[in-house]
């Protein structure tokens, strides 16, 4: 909310510096967010009279001995057309800061210094300057948009500073609302919390008024939706002159913003500052049937607002039609047919309030925002819209543009304007505090707050005004008396009331912290994606269509495409992370994640969907493999303390013949394996890649296993290495499970070697086993041990036709 | 006889010369000591053809050869042992100056990190984590909470709606229902999690994560609020930093505060961080709203409680010294290398 320093005056008396008002407005919760000079980037500007001006022969310069009061007289060089001796301008002494303007006269290019110079061999020790370069616009003083000199008061004094002059001494703030205070939307709603704070009177402004007999004779206001338009009420000028707006008024509107239009135009605008009620003037001769009528829109209707857009309108927006067709897009803005002209003679005015919801979804629906629909999202209360009407009939007599007439309509569902009274235990607003503030200064800060308040016993009785919709009970009350009081006096307590509770992590949440370290002892770092992806992410995987994947939850309004859908992988978002990391140059590298996907039961949702937690790895560079990957899922068994199996699979953006599925106990917990080739050149990765992908909602089952003591074997071990000739199509994984069928004592097996080459037929591979025997019930002898890899020797051959090799 | 000893000796020391390696000097000292093949092992088999008389200065003499070629053997096996391990710490000679070999651990998050940071803190405190969901409805997400439909904080977070009922979490307020509708006071609850909004730019992110922490019991005040925020604070900005209150406004607190800490880079007097004001904001909270205890359940008359919300990504972006909350979402290993605690 921007707020000009001197337009708050106009309602209170403000007897400290802004900066004070700054830190007061803060402590109450209004954050200033951030608080300037209007001619902050001007110094050393002064009235300077012209005393000799002559022409540099062949420019169109002028050489002028310039007296600046105590400052001195200077000359000063000057281009502008208007320069003339005896005229008092604006002079920027050496030294001065100014704004450099663009060769249009126009563009503030920057601030500059002024220095001594030298034109055409002439010195000049300063500048005299325009409107613009000082940043005085004609709207902030008359005058200053001429394209020369800014011509200054006959009055003014020679060597002042010229801010004070030009307005350039005033401050603004530009104050952080929130929510629940829509009735701080206004400059007179901070000047009721700025007199509240320094204990001030209010200056009301005036209401008054005098209605001629010009009468609108049959003239109605109906409303047929009065859910969406609570209160209505327009009002009859006629005699209307359209002009400009006087100084003071184009000034105001000048400092927040608001190009002056004319003077109905501007008064609709000033009161949206001034009280935070937007209004809307209609050109009454181009109303016709001699009515308005409040509606919700038709499907398709049409309408063309003043702006000259042409729009489309459903059932959900609300327009304000005369007896025959729309004319404004109702809390937006006015319709093209009704706007005030040059030409306008009467006018209807409209004071309403419509339903917030409605007037931001119609905003949104249309992309059509203006500073009405903007202040009526925010919230407005009844109390300003009858204050409104009344305060825009006063500023048409006030700048003469108008007579006030007699017709006057207002439709409303009943909603009072008077304060509410509310009553509450005193000491419940203190045990909600946990101090006791005093009750004087409780009934001392409902005061300021013009809440009339009277204690009784414990009992608070207030009177809230109309506009403080947010005040209901004891806690709203607790939250304005400790702003007001100051919260530098709750004093910090430790809870000394409440009871014990054992605080920490459940299971889930340890093991996943658990599963993280040990993925980050193995080199990976732990990454987070967006919850959500792009549905090319499906494409990419080519999952096909009637994957479960392909299933996805798509937000209504996402940001963009690429973040429209809910994951139902982990993968996607892995492999673009590579992809990306690879485009900067990182070829290697381990990654992780442990994120929730999102499976619906059906579509769209009736139900919450299954949210599961999932991990997923990615690991890439020459020196990974899918064995490597292998190990990080060996490394999540033993973390666990489970014992994981591997199958053969196939999905669609692995690797056909280097992919595993992961099981636990038989029940499948997850995938990993190489990502295809094909997919790997499209996302432009330079070096191969490998994902894990494992389902933790599943994993949980087996949470909090305990590691189990196996006593020592009371028997040394036997170990036994041996190298074996198998068909390739033989796997490792088959060999060792019918070691291990064959003799009952093997605690382990390993491979160390494995051989293809010269040295043995083609279609055979040579894998070379360490094979540990543990004795159980009495130690080996060799010959025992010669037995077992007999035995093994023989199934082997048996099963696979493996042969020892020589 | 003797001269053959003699002659042994003059071999063994003219063939020491010529041993280059302690594996020669083995083969060497077979070649004469072995027990079986050695030429001085073989003298003590002659013993049985030496004359009687003589074998007693025979044996004699063997014996000292023997003596004397151990002894100068292993010396000499001494000096080649020593001379080789010399040579090989110097063919080992190394450039102590080239850069290390990584032995690379990876991190956890940023996000994790201070995540871990602040559970540890709460905990310590007796609260319980508790993880809800990322989609929630409406009701959870707003109505419970008290914010109505057409209510003007919904206005200050732009929703992601997945149907007209279900939706992003926009704060992890949510959870809190969830865990109020099945609980009584006692209730101390940090729940960490994900949340969504609709806006994007160098400090916003669609998706971020927040932690926020609720306290419901008898006799819970705004006191209480300050004085854990007090030990918060000095336990992860240090022992001096210090807390302000200031009047703010969520539908489900009231009093609401935004909390100032005392800027942790220049400890209060001003500096490019704190923006010169001394003061960081680092989280929202309030006395929670009776409405929302009533909402679930509880009873406002004899229960209150306070609430707290903190923004993780702010945190470790101060912590860090992060400048685009986009860094943090990356998954660049540039970056997340540098990220370690």
């Amino acid at each position: 909310m921007i707020t000009p320093l001197s337009w708050l005056k106009e309602y209170v008396d403000i007897d400290v510096t802004p900066q004070e008002l700054q830190d007061k407005l803060f402590s109450c919760g209004f954050e200033v967010e951030e608080l300037y000079e209007v001619g902050k980037d001007i110094s050393k500007v002064v009235v300077g009279k012209v005393l000799t001006c002559e022409a540099i022969p062949d420019t169109h310069l002028h050489v002028c001995q310039v007296d600046c009061g105590s400052y001195g007289t200077f000359q000063i060089c000057c281009g502008a057309d208007n320069v003339a001796a005896g005229g008092k301008f604006p002079a920027a002494l050496v030294g001065a800061t100014v704004y450099a303007i663009a060769k249009d006269h126009k563009t503030v290019e920057g601030v500059m210094t002024i220095g001594k110079g030298k034109l055409r061999g002439y010195e000049s020790h300063g500048m005299l300057c325009s409107g613009v370069e000082l940043g005085v616009s004609e709207n902030m003083y008359p005058g200053a948009g001429y394209n020369g000199l800014l011509v200054l008061p006959e009055d003014a004094e020679v060597g002042a500073d010229v801010k004070p002059i030009l307005g350039l001494d005033d401050w603004i703030f530009d104050i952080a609302i929130t929510a629940n205070r829509p009735d701080c939307q206004s400059i007179l709603g901070i000047a009721r919390e700025v007199a509240a704070i320094l204990e001030k009177d209010l200056k009301m402004p005036a209401l008054n008024y005098t209605e001629t007999e010009a009468e609108l004779e049959g003239f109605t206001v109906t409303v047929d939706c009065p859910d969406l338009c609570p209160r209505y009420s327009a009002h009859y000028v006629t005699d209307v002159k359209i002009g400009e707006s006087p100084a003071w008024m184009k000034r105001r509107l000048a400092l927040v913003g608001i190009d002056a239009i004319s003077n109905v135009v501007d008064i609709t605008n000033y009161i949206l500052k001034e009280l935070g009620q937007p209004m809307h003037a209609f050109d009454l001769t181009t109303l016709e049937g001699n009515a308005i009528n409040v509606r919700r829109a038709k499907n398709g209707e049409p309408i063309t607002t003043l702006d000259g857009q042409d729009l489309t309108l459903t059932d959900a927006n609300m327009v304000i039609c005369d007896g025959v067709k729309p004319v404004a897009l109702a809390g937006v803005m006015g319709g093209l047919n009704s706007e005030i002209r040059e030409t306008t003679s009467a006018v209807l005015f409209e004071s309403a309030k419509f339903a917030r919801d409605n007037i931001r979804r119609t905003s949104r629906a249309l992309g059509k925002r203006s500073d009405s629909s903007a202040r009526y999202e925010k919230g407005v209360d009844e109390y300003a819209t009858v204050m409104a009407l009344k305060r825009a009939l006063h500023l048409i007599e006030e700048l003469g543009c108008g007579k006030v007439g007699r017709t006057h309509a207002d439709v409303n569902t009943g909603n009072s304007v008077e304060p509410r009274e509310v009553s509450v235990s005193i000491d419940k607003v203190n045990k909600c505090l946990g101090i006791v503030v005093p009750n004087e200064e409780i009934l001392k800060i409902m005061k300021n707050l013009s809440f009339a308040p009277v204690i009784n016993g414990d009992t608070l009785t207030v009177q809230v005004p109309a506009y403080r919709e947010d005040i209901e009970g004891y806690q709203d009350i607790a939250e304005e008396v400790i702003r007001m009081y100051g919260y530098e006096h709750v004093v910090p307590a430790f809870m000394p009331s409440a009871q014990v509770t054992i605080g920490g992590l459940n299971l889930t949440q340890k093991t996943e912290l658990r599963l993280k370290k040990a993925l980050c002892s193995v080199g990976a770092y732990e990454c987070i994606h967006y919850s959500f992806f792009s549905p090319t992410d499906l494409d990419l995987l080519r999952f096909p269509e009637d994957a479960v994947e392909r299933k996805a939850i798509r937000l209504m309004n996402p940001i963009s495409e690429e973040l429209s859908l809910m994951r139902t992988t982990l993968a996607a978002s892995m492999i673009n992370a590579v992809a990306r990391n690879q485009k900067k140059g990182n070829l290697e590298g381990r990654l992780f994640e442990i994120g929730n996907v999102f499976m619906p039961y059906e579509l769209p949702l009736t139900q919450y969907p299954d949210e599961k937690p999932r991990l997923c790895v990615g690991i890439f560079g020459e020196k990974e493999s899918f064995y490597t990957m292998k190990g990080i899922a060996e490394k999540i068994a033993d973390t666990l303390q489970l014992t994981f199996t591997y199958e053969n699979m196939s999905n669609t953006f692995l690797h056909p013949y280097q992919t595993a599925k992961i099981l636990c106990e038989g029940v499948e917990v997850g995938y990993f394996g190489k990502l295809a080739y094909d997919i790997a050149d499209s996302c432009d990765l330079r070096t191969q890649m490998f994902i894990l992908e494992m389902d933790l909602k599943v994993l949980s089952q087996w949470y909090g296993k305990k590691p189990v003591f196996t006593p020592l074997p009371k028997f040394p071990e036997e170990t036994r290495d041996l190298a074996l000739v198998a068909d390739k199509t033989t796997t490792c994984g088959e060999i060792e499970a019918v070691m291990k069928e064959a003799c009952k004592y093997i605690t382990k097996i390993s491979l160390f070697d494995i051989y293809e080459g010269e040295q043995i037929a083609a279609d055979k591979k040579s894998m070379a086993f360490t094979v540990v025997f543990t004795p159980k019930e009495e130690a080996f002898t060799t010959e025992s041990v010669d037995a077992f890899v007999k035995k093994i020797l023989k199934q082997l051959n048996k099963k696979y036709g493996v042969e020892l090799r020589s | 006889m003797n001269a053959s000893l003699e002659q042994i000796k003059q071999e063994i020391i003219s063939g020491a010369e010529e041993l280059n390696s302690s594996k020669e000097v083995y083969e060497f000292r077979k070649k004469f000591l072995d027990g079986k093949t050695g030429k001085i092992g073989l003298l003590m088999r002659e013993m049985k053809n030496i004359p009687p008389e003589q074998r007693a200065d025979y044996g004699k003499g063997v014996n000292e050869l023997k003596e004397w070629a151990l002894g100068f053997i292993v010396e000499l096996d001494e000096k080649m042992k020593a001379k080789e391990l010399q040579a090989r710490y110097e063919s080992e000679k190394i450039d102590i100056s080239l850069p290390s070999v990584e032995t690379e651990e990876g991190n956890l998050h940023p996000i994790t990190l201070i995540r871990n940071q602040l559970i540890d803190i709460f905990a310590g405190m007796g609260f319980e984590i508790y993880e809800g969901a990322e989609i929630e409805t409406d009701y959870y997400n707003f109505t419970a909470l008290n914010t109505p439909q057409d209510h003007p904080a919904r206005d200050m977070q732009d929703t992601f709606y997945l149907s007209p009922e279900f939706l992003l979490r926009t704060q992890t307020s949510a959870g809190q229902i969830h865990v109020m509708e099945a609980k009584q006071p006692p209730i101390k609850i940090l729940s960490p999690g994900k949340v969504f909004r609709s806006d994007d730019d160098a400090t916003h992110s669609p998706m971020f994560t927040q932690m926020e922490g609720l306290v419901v019991d008898k006799g819970i005040t705004l006191c209480d609020l300050q004085g854990m925020l007090d030990v918060f604070v000095k336990k992860i900005y240090g022992e001096g930093t210090k807390t302000r209150l200031r009047p703010s406004y969520f539908p489900f607190t009231e009093p609401s505060v935004e909390v100032d800490c005392s800027c942790f880079e220049c400890g209060g007097t001003g500096c490019k961080l704190c923006k010169g004001t001394g003061w960081i904001e680092i989280l929202g909270a309030g006395v929670v709203n009776n409405k929302v205890l009533e909402n679930c359940g509880i009873d406002s008359n004899e229960y209150s409680g306070f609430a707290f919300g903190i923004g993780i990504e702010r945190t470790a972006m101060l912590k860090y010294g992060i400048n685009n909350i986009k860094l943090l979402f990356e998954s660049d290993l540039r970056v997340l290398k540098q990220l370690n605690d």
